[in-house]
């Protein structure tokens, strides 16, 4: 079996980015999740050419230093990075910023549902998507009957 | 998907266009379907002011005259065009075909399964997630847009 790449989450809060990885976990994803808090941190760790270059980035906007829509504009112009799909994952409704992500490129924008029901059907459905790309992969069925 | 524009399917096969639609007829997808055979015709399509803009572009790779890469190379270097979500949907597994199709800020790759059944399953999925997903709204103008009318000097 091929080596997995990581899922990236870039997300400066602690417990939305717990959220996150529990309801990764709980989904059976078999891609390992790397997760920094800021952009600067995630640019460190994309641009470390001993790391792996993740399966796609799921990115949090609002960030101290430097911003969710910047970071994606810095991945889609650096032609190295450019190929990883970013999804963004996020509170904001604002217009504004949906037009920027998407013009810069984003594979996804999702707003964030408060209640973890919701999250969790949200994330389903961004890893069964992801998954038909190819790029992540969940316990299959028979993984599990044997446990 | 979240709004009712149109999707732009962009494939030569008379077939395989059936299929798509007949798949997304399945899914109970209300969104009208427009057919292009290449990417010529896309951007034909794309640059009619008078024909709404698609909500996603669904794309083969290989169509005749202009095919899908060379469509995405032009499409995503227009600032009125480069925000519509294009999503490859091909046959091909060829990894230099994922990658500069990813590299040109697509927004899925998803390959084809032979089976209806599961070609099906695959629209699900993809309906499901582009009505999760925020689309943009092409009549607006962007950050971009709105910094390069000020620095003209127009509006």
């Amino acid at each position: 079996m091929s080596l997995l790449k990581p899922i990236l989450l870039v997300e400066d809060d602690f417990v939305d980015a717990s959220t996150a990885k529990q309801a990764i976990h709980d989904l059976k994803v078999r891609n390992p999740v790397i997760h920094k808090t800021d952009g600067e941190e995630a640019l460190e760790y994309l641009r470390d050419p001993n790391n792996d270059k993740p399966a796609v980035i799921l990115l949090d906007l609002n960030m101290p230093r430097i911003s969710g829509i910047e970071l994606l504009q810095i991945i889609k112009s650096d032609t190295e990075l450019q190929q990883i799909p970013v999804v963004a994952l996020t509170v904001s409704k604002y217009e504004q910023d949906k037009l920027d992500t998407f013009d810069f490129g984003v594979a996804g924008y999702i707003i964030k549902a408060v209640d973890y029901d919701a999250f969790l059907r949200a994330m389903d459905i961004i890893i069964q998507y992801w998954a038909w790309n190819g790029l992540v992969e969940k316990e299959r069925e028979t993984d599990n009957a044997r446990l | 998907m979240r709004d009712c524009r149109p999707i732009l399917l962009l494939e030569d096969d008379t077939v395989d266009a059936m299929t798509v639609k007949r798949a997304l007829k399945e899914l109970h997808v209300l969104n009208p379907l427009v057919r292009v055979a290449n990417g010529e015709e896309a951007l034909v399509y794309l640059k009619d002011e008078s024909k709404e803009k698609p909500c996603v572009i669904l794309l083969d790779l290989n169509m005749p005259k202009m095919n899908g890469i060379e469509f995405l190379k032009i499409a995503k270097a227009d600032e009125k065009l480069k925000r519509i979500p294009a999503i490859v949907l091909t046959t091909s597994k060829d990894d230099q075909d994922r990658f500069k199709s990813f590299q040109l800020s697509i927004a899925g790759f998803v390959v084809k399964p032979v089976d209806y059944i599961k070609f099906v399953e695959a629209m699900r999925i993809v309906n499901m997630y582009w009505t999760l997903s925020e689309l943009p709204n092409s009549g607006q103008e962007s950050t971009n847009e709105k910094l390069q009318a000020h620095i003209t000097g127009g509006r």
